[in-house]
């Protein structure tokens, strides 16, 4: 069936189509079929797209890369202030542990020292009807 | 031999190739925007592949296409009036510049000047009809559809078809007669 027909089949179905209406609806679909094919064959811009995901795969590998980069730099400072921390607090236990050391020597020796000066005072302290025995044992300890 | 599958596959890889031009031209006059149309052309026949098993021929491949079509590209709108917060981006044209498109035949300068002018105004006349009065009137008058198509392809009933018809021609009648 041909445009004309078509039009026809419209004014029969109670439209009045004038030569110039008939006219302009013909070459508005001429047009609008010209400017379809043209649409249709014109080179597609898939190759475009596809640069565009290559530059967007691009970018995102970089971005990846400073992310990991960064987090390996941060996660290596992290862990060589985790170490000082240990290092420090094993520093500070030792100093402590030789402190204590120190102060349970000295105890010792106060003890010691405590008691010989409680042997030399008891020593010292024999009565008198003793002191022939004490001097004898003395001159018995020299030979 | 052939198995069942590959002759649908036969048969619907030479409906693609008979049909999407038309397919495309319509979603293309009815959005006047190039990538948009080639998407839904697209859209339309995926869509089609994954029905095809169902399609039972009581209409022709061309009917139940353009439904598919006419579908997707109110789906399409309907979505963009929902996202009407965002900033949308569209290529569309004005549908008076078909009339570069028009092929100059064998007439003089200023025949093909009138007949510019001629398809720039009806082109705006279509652009203010309503969604539905445009969809039928490209059908008829860009796709050359009898009206029985239409109705089946719209899902309207022909007198609906025709009345829609009649309103669209009313205004682009007037468009051409206000102009002169």
């Amino acid at each position: 069936m041909s445009f004309k027909d078509k039009t026809d089949a419209v004014s029969a179905a109670g439209e009045e189509m004038s030569p110039e209406l008939d006219l302009a609806l013909r070459e508005f679909r001429l047009s609008v079929h010209a400017w379809s094919e043209a649409a249709y064959s014109r080179p597609r811009t898939a190759v475009a797209a596809g640069r565009l995901k290559q530059v967007w795969r691009l970018a995102a590998g970089w971005a990846l890369s400073g992310v990991l980069v960064a987090g390996g730099i941060s996660t290596g400072v992290w862990e060589h202030h985790r170490q000082e921390m240990r290092m420090a607090a094993a520093r500070v236990a030792e100093h402590e542990r030789l402190a204590a050391n120190e102060r349970n020597q000295q105890a010792r020796q106060e003890d010691e020292d405590l008691l010989a000066k409680v042997d030399s005072d008891v020593s010292r302290g024999v009565p008198s009807a003793m002191e022939p025995l004490a001097q004898m044992m003395a001159e018995y300890e020299t030979k | 031999m052939a198995t069942a599958q590959e002759i649908a596959a036969e048969e619907f890889s030479a409906v693609v190739t008979k049909h999407r031009p038309q397919i495309f031209r319509f979603l293309l006059s009815s959005t006047r925007d190039v990538d948009l149309a080639e998407t839904l052309t697209q859209d339309c026949f995926l869509k089609a592949h994954r029905h095809w098993g169902s399609f039972r021929g009581e209409s022709s491949a061309m009917t139940w296409l353009m439904r598919i079509a006419i579908n997707l590209q109110k789906d399409h709108w309907r979505n963009r009036r929902m996202q009407f917060w965002r900033k949308t981006q569209t290529n569309a044209v004005e549908l008076d510049e078909a009339s570069d498109w028009l092929p100059s035949g064998e007439r003089s300068v200023e025949q093909q000047l009138l007949a510019r002018e001629r398809v720039a105004q009806v082109g705006k006349a279509v652009e203010g009809l309503s969604e539905r009065q445009r969809t039928v009137f490209l059908l008829r008058y860009v796709e050359e559809l009898e009206l029985s198509e239409i109705a089946r392809a719209t899902g309207l009933n022909e007198g609906t078809v025709k009345a829609h018809l009649s309103r669209a021609l009313a205004r682009v009648r007037a468009e051409l007669g206000g102009k002169r």
